[in-house]
């Protein structure tokens, strides 16, 4: 009972922080998506790290360290630490000086205007929603997860969720977490959105050491850290200990999945709320050791947990593949007390939110951008009707992917794996449209159908499973194609078509390249 | 874009594909796996070269002000 008590303090007291933001609303339309232009450095810093990391990077972290090994931290951390940054420098930094100068709120603004395409808008519009709506399951399936997990037992003596153990059922704990985030999202907006990510970046990282700290000494047993650190690592599975249960391909593969991260449209928003162009320095400088200070912990904790002396295989023996997202929980359970499990679920809920606040958000800009003022005219909407049409298109969002997510079958990190790689596919779009004169709308249009038909394909024929080829195979006898993730051939199709499709149509007109590439 | 950026990435990447020491199970200090080490070694390196992108490869003329607002205009 104690954890969910710490629970419900830590959503009001984010709740409170992101109403307060609302005092400072200036009732624009450009404040309520964009916070008028005026977050700085730090708190950039913080919004996109928290954004960008979700309940994987706590949770799935540790399973995945519990189930692979090592191998998970260069799979997705220190691959995630070199392409993020790259992405925030090279997309991101572009993006937003060319959002500042000719007034872009959303990615289709700038295609459309990019390309002088309205039917590519038209096009990315229902594609972009669907994969951040897939992106959004992810996180409130998983959070609803992690709260039952975690509370189980907590309404033992009142007999009430016998079905969910006796802890918070994970339909009403997501519905209470999709509450929260509305509630802040609508009322405090952007500035709300920053402010929430920003301490709950902090709370993720702080709990997250602070939970390695505890169990490194539970499992050592010794007064001296460095001596409890050593005998944890010691009584760990030795395999646990290499890369050698990673595939090397599907290694390399993963590669292609940080970078989805240039054409997020939650990502783009948060990089238009910069101040200045410098304000953009310290994140790009900072991601990797923000990124190491979250995953290394994690994984560390996931190999001790393969250890039998830990407790943890023992307590997950004879469950399936879900039994990697309860890894952490477990550990937290047996080695320490009932107020850090309180205190690391919030930390686990902080970082499921801080992704969720920002694609709320990022569905009713697009919204409000993209299709009411796009095709009703700028000038028929006042500011103030434009945010309530935003609020209402995000509650309505919100309200589907919940009804979604309790229909949803089976594993949804495998599905974020799938929305990730939807976004891939659409980074050379992006890429081209920045550097590459020669991109037509054409190119364009061809290249995002490409994306839409081959993840469509692969999809439907993976059975869920994020892999194409599934299993090795061999071209008359000469080369072998390794197994690989899906998304490798969804960018490379994606590429491919968009460049020779570019050359063989017409070049887009001077007057628009000298407004994308006069200097 | 530099050149230097992408090459500094590029290695990177190169030296992110590991598979020389696929199987070392080597632990630092008798407490940190080995190969964990490289790629925090990797992470922090990152940094490090993001640093001196933003130093010494910072784009110009990135500032320049929205097109309906004068030169000397705040935003």
């Amino acid at each position: 009972m104690i954890q969910l008590w710490v629970i419900i303090g830590y959503l009001i007291l984010l709740l409170l922080l992101g109403l307060s933001a609302n005092r400072f609303f200036r009732g624009t339309a450009t404040d309520y998506m964009l916070a008028s232009h005026s977050i700085g450095p730090v708190l950039l810093l913080m919004s996109l790290f928290g954004t960008t990391m979700t309940a994987f990077a706590l949770v799935g972290s540790t399973g995945q360290a519990f189930r692979s090994g090592i191998g998970v931290y260069g799979e997705l951390a220190s691959a995630s630490g070199i392409i993020h940054s790259l992405c925030f420098f090279v997309i991101g930094l572009p993006l937003w000086s060319l959002g500042r100068r000719h007034g872009y709120t959303t990615q289709i603004q700038f295609f459309r205007d990019r390309l002088q395409s309205d039917l590519l808008g038209l096009l990315l519009f229902p594609i972009l929603v669907l994969l951040v709506v897939s992106y959004l399951l992810v996180g409130i399936v998983g959070g609803g997860a992690v709260v039952e997990s975690i509370t189980a037992g907590a309404f033992e003596n009142s007999g009430w969720f016998s079905a969910a153990e006796h802890g918070v059922p994970a339909w009403l704990a997501s519905a209470v977490i999709c509450g929260v985030v509305l509630l802040y999202v609508f009322f405090g907006g952007m500035r709300g959105t920053a402010w929430a990510n920003a301490f709950q970046t902090a709370v993720f990282m702080v709990l997250g050491l602070v939970t390695f700290v505890t169990i490194a000494n539970a499992l050592g047993g010794s007064n001296q850290f460095m001596e409890n650190l050593k005998i944890a690592t010691q009584s760990a599975d030795p395999a646990r200990l290499s890369m050698e249960k990673m595939p090397k391909a599907v290694f390399f593969s993963f590669l292609f999945i940080p970078l989805s991260v240039a054409m997020f449209p939650h990502v783009f928003q948060h990089w238009l709320t910069a101040r200045s162009a410098a304000s953009f320095k310290l994140p790009i400088v900072m991601h990797p050791v923000f990124i190491l200070i979250v995953w290394a912990p994690c994984v560390l904790l996931g190999i001790w947990a393969s250890g039998e002396s830990s407790g943890v295989p023992a307590a997950l023996a004879g469950m399936g593949s879900e039994k990697l997202n309860k890894v952490l929980p477990t550990l937290v359970k047996l080695h320490a007390g009932d107020v850090l499990g309180g205190l690391l679920s919030a930390g686990i809920l902080a970082a499921i939110m801080s992704s969720l606040d920002s694609q709320f958000l990022c569905l009713g800009t697009m919204f409000t951008e993209d299709v009411v003022r796009h095709y009703g005219g700028r000038e028929r909407y006042s500011d103030a009707q434009v945010v309530r049409l935003a609020r209402y298109f995000v509650v309505a969002v919100v309200l589907f992917t919940y009804l979604l997510s309790l229909i949803l079958p089976g594993s949804v990190f495998n599905l974020g794996l799938w929305a990730f790689s939807g976004f891939t596919g659409l980074v050379p779009l992006v890429f081209a449209a920045i550097y590459w004169r020669r991109l037509t709308a054409a190119g364009a249009i061809a290249s995002v159908l490409t994306t839409v038909g081959c993840w469509t394909v692969l999809f439907m024929r993976s059975g869920g499973k994020p892999f194409f080829p599934a299993q090795a195979f061999s071209i008359a006898g000469v080369i072998t194609i390794p197994q690989m993730l899906a998304v490798v051939t969804i960018f490379a199709a994606s590429a491919l078509i968009l460049v020779v499709v570019s050359l063989v149509t017409r070049r887009p007109e001077q007057k628009t390249l000298d407004k994308f590439f006069s200097s | 874009m530099k050149p230097a950026v992408w090459i500094f990435v590029g290695l990177l990447l190169i030296l992110h594909q590991d598979y020389w020491q696929w199987d070392n199970k080597q632990l630092v200090f008798g407490t940190f796996p080995y190969a964990l080490i490289y790629h925090m070694g990797i992470s922090a390196t990152a940094a490090l070269g993001w640093l001196m992108a933003t130093r010494f490869c910072w784009p110009a003329d990135l500032d320049r002000p929205p097109e309906n607002q004068c030169e000397g205009e705040q935003v």
